[in-house]
């Protein structure tokens, strides 16, 4: 008897739950976030956020983490606006403008006067929340003596062989395209000739050009100037090393934005103030191993402090991006097909 | 539908509910790819611009120059494999060996790459012995060469798998004639196998041209250049990089056409053998003792081991020298759990599905009507020939605003990854299920034994095996998947290969290696209880 009550008891206890915590789940609001699966992943930046955002919301914060930003882009541009997401978040400015004209975005309304980027920010949708310079990373083990320019680095010989990703498939990969095309202009083509007899191989994306890289398949990988940060805090390494060139290197920004006719404008709103919070810029650096776009001062580990930075910081306007995308792509496919 | 005159099979057995259902599912396979493209067409795309020709023109060439020597090299490559495997029934590692075989359909394509770079790549094994041995030779991967190599990798184990179960199935009776006539290896081959490979290997040559066909990662990585860029790569660039719906759909159409038309190819060339009654005693073959004959097998099977356990070798060595940066212990447990769930529940989806397809198949096949049999092998093979993004792509065109995939996840994911999986569990169960069907039929129908009774009594039994390897294989694949997963985002589900990829894309490239190590562990182990527990014992 005393054996059939429990169980009855603990029924009903596990059934009031399962009916509270649905309520519970109900009565919050919930907040549909679109953005890359890197980012939510336990090394990224997404479960810390989630943790802080929900301290002081009172909401449910929900990841989409879908392949990569263009992914992110075409399922936005698919759904229309029946898509479900309130922001999305892991465009870049490459991607902006084909973005804005989906008319999806609506203007992010926050105070973006305190950011602190190589380049002023004045954009009234998207949000930037990190940034970093592209910029080839080698291996000092193997590479005693690299370039010292980009135009050391395409005129020389058929040495160092480098590692770079597809501008088709990949984000680093049409970072190149455009930096390329920013330093020598229409004589973009006769570079890449000369940077031909150099590339190794073209990956689908980033995570296989690291790949080989590490594995030691080239001395050389396009990647970011912050990867070095990584194998400092990470793995006490100072074997890979980051290349600035005073030409000038690319830069990539990331950002965020609201979705137009959202049923949730103003938790979508703090949402993006909070990205750019110190709160949530202090997460930036140690987990996507970017810049953060804030100044957080000492929270800034000093392994990014002692980063080379480049004197002269390239970045097309999304407008520029978008318009010569394809071309250039296009341009790119011939001169290194040949 | 049309009495056959062969076999006299009563009208009632002939649209069992097995049968029927099976061409329903087919018909809905078939009506969901119609409508996929229906959707991508009619959504328009970049309409100033018209089709790059010159560009589509090259990219097709390189497609299926790879894929016909990727093709061809896997099967030159398995058959004398297989014979020899099939010759020495029994040797320490054998069915190791065989399991082994299972591990690279798990293998993320990236994990494969890394194996292979890490083998063949110039700072890899070979590099490594080379100078060792003071030679001053370099490996060049990265061009045609990496790719064939990849894709060989990746798919002699599949024709091993598929192929040696063909060699098992020649009855005892052929060998004791042969033994009578005094036959030779020679006469052997010419004899009895070359009818057998000319009845098997069309089957097993479609899947694997098909993979290579609409290879992506592999082609792109190892091809050194956009030089390797293959109908996938366009197909991808026109649908994510130019979200030009129409021209993606419109190369993804080429690509079933070419799929489509190459397994035409084959199949005619291929020719129907019924095995016929037998007693089906178990008997060893009688080649292969001769001491000549033995060394050249094991000649044989050692150069295939190698080049088979080589990469998996170099991915052990590495997954456990990354064990220190592993993730989290309840992570991996969660991602675990999540990767077998979703397996076996994919697994099984296309066991069932399959099974039910194959059957109405094999019902054509009995009554002459070929056609239709080829057009619903074709149907089940969907999920090979028509690219993943435009599966996925189409899913959600169609659904935004009706119904919320997101809520749905896991129901998408599983059904997702079953019709993925869906062509090797049809790989797998036609063939056994036309051998059966050859020594069944006759018994079943004289008898009047039919549905459920039939399936029991005559069918489990005999086909409990090839059930079990396709429930194996299908379950494996399902678990490994990556394209189902991350269409859907869901923020709770994430798998091992997820959980990998996760890695990979945070600079986590030691602990990435030891996920993978805890995957294809886990995938051989799985891959072996579903074959143990669901097949029985070895009949040998």
């Amino acid at each position: 008897m005393r054996l059939k009550s429990f169980l009855k008891s603990t029924i009903l206890a596990s059934a009031c739950i399962v009916v509270a915590s649905s309520a519970l789940a109900q009565d919050k609001p919930v907040l549909t976030v679109y953005t890359y699966n890197s980012f939510t992943s336990e090394w990224g930046p997404g479960p810390a956020l989630e943790k802080a955002f929900e301290v002081n919301c009172t909401c449910d914060l929900t990841w989409v983490a879908l392949e990569d930003g263009a992914a992110l882009l075409a399922r936005l541009k698919l759904e229309g606006k029946n898509t479900k997401a309130d922001v999305v978040l892991g465009l870049d400015t490459n991607l902006t403008a084909e973005a804005k004209a989906t008319g999806l975005i609506a203007p992010h309304g926050t105070d973006v006067s305190a950011l602190k980027l190589p380049i002023a920010w004045d954009d009234v949708d998207f949000v930037p929340y990190d940034w970093g310079y592209f910029a080839f990373v080698y291996d000092s083990e193997k590479l005693k003596d690299p370039p010292k320019s980009l135009a050391e680095l395409i005129d020389g010989k058929d040495a160092p062989k480098i590692i770079i990703q597809d501008p088709r498939t990949s984000t680093p990969g049409l970072g190149l395209v455009m930096w390329l095309r920013e330093v020598y202009g229409d004589k973009a083509p006769e570079a890449w000739a000369g940077l031909k007899p150099k590339i190794l191989t073209v990956t689908k994306g980033w995570s296989e050009a690291y790949g080989l890289f590490t594995q030691g398949e080239a001395p050389m990988v396009l990647s970011y100037t912050t990867s070095p940060a990584y194998h400092q805090i990470v793995e006490n390494s100072d074997r890979y090393k980051a290349l600035v060139f005073p030409e000038g290197n690319y830069m990539q920004v990331e950002v965020a934005a609201r979705i137009e006719g959202s049923p949730q404008p103003d938790l979508a709103k703090s949402f993006l103030q909070f990205l750019i919070s110190p709160e949530a810029q202090k997460v930036i650096p140690t987990t996507n191993y970017m810049y953060p776009v804030l100044d957080i001062g000492a929270d800034l580990p000093p392994q990014f402090t002692a980063l080379p930075k480049p004197e002269k910081s390239l970045l097309l306007s999304p407008e520029d991006a978008a318009v010569n995308r394809d071309a250039w792509t296009k341009e790119w496919i011939e001169s290194v097909s040949q | 539908m049309r009495r056959s005159g062969r076999i006299a099979t009563p009208r009632t057995a002939g649209l069992s509910a097995t049968v029927l259902t099976g061409y329903g599912l087919a018909a809905v396979l078939g009506g969901l790819a119609v409508a996929v493209f229906a959707l991508l067409l009619a959504a328009g795309g970049d309409a100033q611009s018209a089709p790059p020709y010159a560009y589509i023109g090259r990219v097709l060439g390189f497609t299926l120059w790879q894929a016909f020597l990727s093709t061809v090299i896997s099967l030159l490559a398995a058959i004398p494999m297989t014979r020899a495997l099939a010759r020495q029934a029994q040797f320490p590692g054998r069915m190791l060996l065989l399991r082994l075989c299972a591990l690279p359909m798990v293998m993320p394509t990236i994990v494969g790459i890394f194996g292979v770079v890490a083998v063949y790549g110039g700072s890899g094994y070979l590099a490594w012995a080379a100078d060792a041995a003071g030679v001053d030779w370099q490996p060049r991967l990265y061009g045609l060469a990496g790719i064939l190599i990849a894709h060989v990798f990746f798919n002699l184990p599949l024709a091993i798998r598929l192929l040696l179960p063909a060699f098992a199935s020649v009855p005892a009776e052929s060998w004791r004639l042969a033994a009578q006539l005094g036959m030779g290896s020679r006469d052997i081959f010419r004899i009895i196998e070359v009818p057998l490979l000319r009845q098997q290997l069309p089957g097993i040559a479609i899947i694997i041209f098909m993979l290579c066909f609409t290879t992506f990662a592999v082609a792109l990585t190892l091809g050194g250049g956009p030089r390797a860029t293959t109908l996938e790569v366009a197909i991808y660039q026109a649908l994510r990089f130019d979200f030009d719906l129409r021209l993606g759909a419109m190369l993804a159409i080429l690509q079933v056409i070419f799929c489509a038309g190459g397994a035409w190819a084959v199949w005619r060339a291929g020719r129907q053998m019924v095995l016929g009654n037998t007693a089906r005693l178990v008997a060893y073959r009688y080649d292969g003792r001769a001491s000549l004959a033995r060394l050249a097998d094991f000649g044989v099977i050692i150069l295939g081991a190698v080049f088979l356990t080589l990469p998996i070798l170099a991915l052990v060595q590495r997954g456990l020298a990354g064990m220190v940066a592993a993730a989290s212990v309840a992570s991996l447990l969660k991602a675990t759990m999540i990767s077998l769930g979703l397996g076996l529940a994919g697994g099984l989806t296309a066991t069932l599905v399959g099974y039910l397809i194959a059957q109405a198949r094999q019902r054509m096949l009995s009554s002459g009507q070929k056609r239709g049999a080829m057009l619903l092998g074709l149907t089940g093979r969907l999920g090979l020939f028509v690219s993943p993004m435009v599966i996925g792509m189409g899913i959600f065109l169609a659904a935004t605003g009706s119904i919320d995939l997101y809520r749905i996840a896991a129901a998408g994911v599983i059904l997702l990854s079953a019709v993925m999986a869906l062509p090797f569990v049809l790989g797998v169960l036609e063939p056994a299920l036309e051998v059966a069907a050859a020594r069944h039929d006759r018994l079943c129908a004289a008898l009047g034994l039919t549905g459920w009774n039939r399936f029991c009594h005559i069918d489990w039994p005999t086909l409990r095996r090839p059930i079990a390897t396709a429930l194996a294989l299908s379950s494996v694949i399902a678990m490994g998947d990556l394209g189902a997963i991350a269409l859907f985002g869901n923020q709770d589900m994430v798998n091992l290969t997820l959980l990998l990829y996760g890695q990979l894309g945070a600079y986590r490239l030691d602990g990435a290696a030891s996920t993978a190590l805890i995957l294809l562990g886990l995938a051989l182990a799985f891959y072996w209880t579903i074959e143990r527990v669901v097949g029985g014992r070895e009949l040998h």
